[in-house]
């Protein structure tokens, strides 16, 4: 098991839409949405498919592997993000196919590079069985 | 039917301050909707439509209107972050073609310097769909344009000089601009010296926060020919929404591509004809991916189409923002569409300061990039000329 990182955490915003994702993280398991009809994975979590228009959408366990897509070093953040800089935020793309925001951490943010192999940590929520799900470099 | 020829620019007015701790916004709309106004030679009782979007105070245009004593036959109230003042004007010349308005106002107005909306505005609100899945990991607007500039270099070896150069060409402009904020010409040593604030973004390659605003009057054929300013004819225009494709995210181009395509198409012109480009830049990486997606340049050559003075008016191939643009000059209630569509308008009119006017200026194209580059964002582009073009 990872250390959690130093990157602030709250309990997701939950919706009717998206609390399967949430509750999945909450299990410490990375589920995206597919589309029934098409086959499609997508991000961010709905229930209508982006590629088809299906309402026919179910969330399916993926490997929580990835790479980076695109990675920046915020010198400076907002809100609760404002006293943790630098810290990188970044696009990574999963194995299975969607490209998703998220942070990389347990890593010297200046290392953090494109094309690098990450795979998904959870942050865990204080006083809450919620996860923030983050990504970290493959060892 | 063609928009081209359906509406022409009256009046342009880009309020003078860049920071107003004495007024409201909607004083400010007031004040840039009479600037306007003047500047065609027409009055809010010739207005019969009007058109604001997310920085106008209180229920979207039906506030304003009502505060400005307008009394119209079309009201719109699009929001399209800082692109929305250019779809106002292809949806104006809509509604003028269609015979639905003849004197159409568009105002923008904010005072993000003295207590109103920092960066990010609508695009924060967690009840977007979309804004768990960016907000729980820190994202910023500087950030979401970071991440598209760290992939343009990682694709085509795109350098941190390269993107200041669009910031160094913006400051040749605005020390000959007196109301811009930044008036000191800049090197790319010192763009690219300044404090990183999102990597690689310095804090030089980021657009300025002023209060402020500005106002187009658009209206039909048959009033602009009453008229005795020179009148800027539209030709084209393009809207195009670019977002993460529910998942297929490709950071490397924007939805330029579209709205560009279309809006020349309509005029029946290419990017070789234009005279002068009008490119939002909210961040150097903005103005460089766009050039490449309206066409100035193939995909990846951005970062050597603007060295060598391209972008520097009057005599660069590519004079872009001449006022000194969102990078120098201003970027009123964080939405830079607006005085995009101003300064082409001066250029056209042959009335942008002579230090920076384009010789014969005839064809310009103005860019708006609403929301983020890597995020979402509305690419909306028009294509104006003389009134004769």
């Amino acid at each position: 098991m990872t250390e959690p990182s130093n990157l602030p955490r709250r309990s997701p915003y939950r919706t009717l839409e998206t609390a399967a994702f949430w509750d999945a993280c909450a299990e410490g398991r990375l589920v995206v949405p597919r589309c029934d009809e098409c086959g499609e994975r997508f991000w961010y979590p709905r229930l209508v498919c982006p590629r088809c228009g299906s309402a026919a959408v179910t969330f399916v366990e993926v490997s929580g592997r990835g790479t980076v897509y695109a990675r920046t070093i915020m010198r400076r953040g907002d809100g609760p993000f404002r006293d943790v800089a630098p810290y990188v935020l970044a696009f990574v793309q999963l194995d299975e196919g969607p490209t998703l925001m998220t942070n990389i951490v347990g890593a010297d943010p200046e290392a953090v590079a494109i094309g690098q192999a990450v795979r998904v940590v959870f942050d865990p929520v204080a006083d809450s069985a919620d996860a923030v799900p983050r990504f970290t470099p493959v060892a | 039917m063609s928009l081209r020829g359906a509406a022409f620019i009256a009046g342009a007015y880009e309020h003078p301050l860049r920071s107003i701790p004495d007024r409201t916004v909607p004083q400010v709309h007031a004040e840039v909707a009479a600037g306007a106004l003047a500047d065609a030679g027409l009055t809010l009782a010739d207005v019969d439509a009007y058109y604001c979007a997310g920085d106008a105070p209180g229920f979207g245009s039906l506030s304003m209107a009502e505060y400005l004593g307008l009394r119209c036959r079309t009201y719109d109230s699009t929001e399209t972050g800082g692109s929305s003042y250019l779809v106002h004007v292809g949806h104006a010349a809509m509604a003028i073609a269609t015979g639905h308005a003849s004197v159409a106002l568009v105002t923008l107005a904010g005072l993000p310097r003295h207590g109103g909306a920092r960066p990010g505005g609508s695009g924060r609100n967690p009840t977007a769909p979309e804004a768990e899945f960016e907000n729980l990991w820190g994202s910023s607007v500087v950030g979401n344009y970071a991440l598209a500039a760290s992939r343009h270099m990682y694709e085509f070896g795109t350098t941190s000089e390269q993107l200041a150069e669009i910031k160094v060409a913006a400051s040749l402009h605005a020390q000959h601009n007196p109301h811009a904020l930044l008036r000191d010409v800049v090197t790319v040593a010192e763009v690219v010296g300044s404090p990183l604030v999102a990597d690689p973004l310095h804090r030089l390659d980021c657009c300025v926060i002023t209060d402020g605003g500005g106002a187009l009057v658009v209206v039909s054929p048959e009033v602009a020919a009453s008229l005795s300013r020179p009148c800027v004819k539209l030709l084209g225009h393009g809207e195009a929404m670019k977002g993460g494709d529910g998942g297929r995210v490709d950071l490397t181009y924007t939805g330029a591509r579209w709205s560009g395509a279309a809006a020349f198409a309509e005029a029946g012109v290419t990017p070789g004809d234009i005279d002068y480009a009008s490119i939002y830049d909210s961040f150097t990486i903005t103005v460089l991916i766009t050039l490449e997606d309206l066409g100035f340049c193939a995909k990846g050559e951005g970062g050597r189409f603007v060295q060598d003075g391209r972008l520097v008016a009057p005599h660069g191939g590519l004079p872009f923002n001449t006022d000194g643009g969102g990078l120098c000059n201003n970027h009123p209630a964080n939405r830079g569409g607006m005085t995009k569509v101003i300064e082409a308008v001066r250029q056209l009119r042959g009335e942008a300061h002579p230090a920076v006017q384009v010789p014969d200026c005839q064809l310009a194209v103005a860019h708006g990039t609403g929301g983020a580059l890597s995020t979402r964002h509305l690419s909306a582009t028009l294509v104006l000329g003389v009134a004769d073009a």
